[in-house]
């Protein structure tokens, strides 16, 4: 760990790959060290962010839910973002990189399907081939985002293998890559995997800080007093952290997938379960991650496939370890009241990912008491509605 | 280590090259598991190849997945897996064993204490598939102080600048990866093996053992008539156990046949 300290959040982090792969994170830490300093890429980068995705996204007060909840409450609005989720600010870059490295192919995994439409988007606005891996579990659940995908002309392949979830899709993905890596880049979806992929996700996602910041400064006059984002590998969180890191007093919090309860050992809580969650290596990288004694990564549950996965990025377990931010987690059920009260309150249909965040503000609200909040609304609910209506007994 | 040396020493006088096969820990279960070691190691293996299952295996193809979820559901842990070699061990204990594992069974045991447990159970040498020699450094240390051989991977995407780093890291043999992507059976040979065993050989005198895709005697005949000092064999013989699950007396036979076939390229 001493040779690579640069590639580490603290301990966390690293490159923990097969031989094969080696190669390829290095000359992808070149590109990007190389573009994220490049005026030119810079610009073309920035042209898309404004112009397709339509860029800033609205910082949106939420007074009903305010004045309910005895705080001030906005919401920053990647739901607004084209594709509907945070995820496209990452993919255009990542996507663009790809390009400026000479590859043909672009390859991901998706949960819940909002990265595979995003990757699947770019890919087609900048004439790349896209295959997306996707557990047949989420394919099931995420069935409008299946058929997106395939309109965008991305071949959506099954993942049939272990839990047939995200951490299934990645390693399916990981395995493709170190099969075709001399014609094709790994599209990964969150800020976590080998260097550089939770820098470089993390860098194209702190726009949504960058942004968050200078609107809430201009409305409000001040910084808030704390930002709250859901959590699964943790992309979103990281891109607005990103924008406060430096404001030691707004306080950062990440919200992970508490399923039926940390007891019921059915979650996705990496840092709330004490028994199952310790740092390990998973997927490239070193950080927490739900396993038994003797290693073996556990399965786990959510409702919301984004946030259904046994591990969270590096950099967010560097955080918590300096205390610079702080995790906790909503259940499912808590999950699905803050789905149909943001929902009836402020006519927006959140992600179920993004409800997880408003859930952990509606469950301890007491603690904000009249304190100015930004949660990061990373996604919108379109989505889930299948899914939704199953849960709360609806028929469609 | 000795048990390298000595078996690769032996190989070099009797001009062989040295037929390594591969299979699961456990699969499909530790007593059956047993049973087909003793077959191969009687059928003429002269090193042997064992993967200890992760749930997570990324550098492995459908069939070595299927085989290391074989051997999770059958109960395999890392405990179970290093009694398993001390049972090899009594009753042969002169074959070299050398395992191939993920870097999170080792961390979950303390880096240390995995080398120490590995040394005792009689393991020679440690292949770990997701740690590049870049973050290895407290697990060559732990292995040199245990006395246990470190194998690393060089694929035809090693630059000689890295292959040169990756030399002075390995004790036992460089895995020689004869192409991209994960374990499993091919039918053909990929062309750029010969020619990146024409590049390292000049760089090393360590022994140069081909793995990945190798399953008929001719791939293995084609190897050995090169650079290589040996063939490893693990899909192929894999896939006779998923074939013969309900037969196990079918698949000692078939798979007993098919090493001694296999022996015989490397003469």
């Amino acid at each position: 760990m001493k040779i690579f300290q640069k590639n580490y959040f603290g301990k966390y982090g690293g490159i923990f790959v097969p031989e094969t792969l080696m190669p390829a994170c290095k000359q992808l830490e070149q590109a990007f060290n190389k573009c994220k300093n490049n005026k030119q890429f810079n610009n073309e980068f920035h042209y898309l962010l404004k112009e397709y995705v339509g860029r800033p996204t609205a910082l949106t007060f939420c007074d009903k839910l305010s004045k309910k909840l005895g705080c001030k409450i906005y919401l920053k609005r990647e739901d607004l973002a084209h594709t509907g989720a945070h995820k496209i600010n990452n993919a255009l870059g990542q996507a663009l990189l790809a390009k400026h490295m000479g590859k043909t192919r672009v390859i991901a995994e998706t949960g819940a399907g909002q990265h595979g439409v995003a990757t699947a988007t770019a890919a087609a606005k900048l004439g790349l081939k896209c295959d997306v891996y996707m557990g047949i579990v989420d394919i099931e659940r995420q069935k409008p985002n299946v058929f997106r995908m395939k309109m965008l002309g991305a071949n959506v392949i099954p993942v049939k293998t272990g839990s047939q979830t995200l951490k299934d899709a990645i390693n399916e993905a990981l395995r493709d890559w170190t099969a075709n890596v001399e014609d094709t880049h790994y599209l990964l979806g969150s800020a976590l995997g080998p260097h550089p992929y939770p820098t470089m996700v993390a860098h194209f996602q702190s726009i949504i800080g960058k942004e968050a910041r200078k609107q809430i400064l201009k409305i409000e006059k001040k910084l808030p007093y704390a930002v709250i984002a859901c959590v699964g590998g943790g992309s979103n969180a990281i891109g607005i952290f990103k924008g406060f890191a430096k404001d030691q007093k707004v306080k950062l919090i990440g919200v992970e997938a508490g399923g039926y309860g940390i007891s019921s050992k059915k979650h996705a809580a990496r840092f709330a379960d004490k028994s199952l969650g310790r740092p390990g290596i998973i997927h490239g990288s070193f950080t927490y991650v739900l396993q038994d004694k003797y290693g073996q990564i556990y399965n786990t549950h959510s409702v919301s496939a984004g946030l259904d996965y046994c591990a969270v990025g590096p950099e967010h377990s560097y955080l918590r370890e300096i205390k610079r931010a702080e995790y906790s987690y909503a259940t499912d059920k808590e999950c699905l009241g803050a789905f149909q009260l943001l929902s009836k309150e402020e006519g927006i249909i959140p992600a179920l990912e993004s409800a997880h965040a408003v859930a952990y503000l509606i469950k301890n609200h007491k603690r904000f008491k009249n304190k100015l909040i930004i949660v990061n609304l990373s996604g919108r609910g379109d989505k889930d509605i299948y899914i939704a209506a199953d849960e709360l007994g609806i028929k469609l | 280590m000795n048990r390298y040396n000595n078996t690769f020493k032996r190989l070099k006088k009797n001009k062989q090259k040295a037929l390594i096969p591969f299979v699961v820990v456990g699969d499909p279960n530790y007593s059956t598991s047993l049973e087909i070691v003793k077959t191969i190691i009687n059928a003429g293996a002269d090193i042997l190849e064992l993967g200890f299952s992760f749930s997570e295996p990324i550098a492995d193809g459908p069939t070595i997945q299927t085989a290391g979820i074989r051997a999770l559901n059958s109960g395999s842990n890392t405990d179970k897996n290093l009694n398993f070699i001390k049972q090899i061990r009594k009753f042969n204990n002169k074959i070299p064993i050398g395992i191939l594992i993920y870097s999170n069974l080792i961390y979950q045991r303390g880096i240390e204490r995995f080398y120490k447990d590995a040394r005792d159970s009689g393991i020679d040498s440690v292949l770990v598939a997701d740690l590049p020699i870049e973050e290895a450094d407290e697990y060559i240390k732990a292995a040199r102080k245990h006395k246990v051989a470190t194998v690393f991977i060089v694929s035809p995407l090693t630059s000689n600048e890295r292959l040169k780093k990756i030399t002075k890291k390995v004790k036992g043999f460089i895995y020689v990866v004869s192409r991209l992507g994960v374990t499993g059976a091919k039918s053909d040979l990929q062309k750029g093996t010969i020619s990146l065993l024409n590049r390292i050989r000049p760089k090393t005198n360590l022994p140069l053992c081909v793995g990945f895709g190798i399953s008929k005697p001719e791939h293995v005949k084609e190897v050995c008539k090169a650079k290589a000092n040996g063939a490893i064999v693990g899909s192929a013989i894999v896939k006779i156990i998923e074939k013969n699950l309900k037969n196990k007396r079918l698949m000692l036979k078939k798979i007993g046949n098919y090493i001694k076939n296999l022996k015989q390229s490397t003469l």
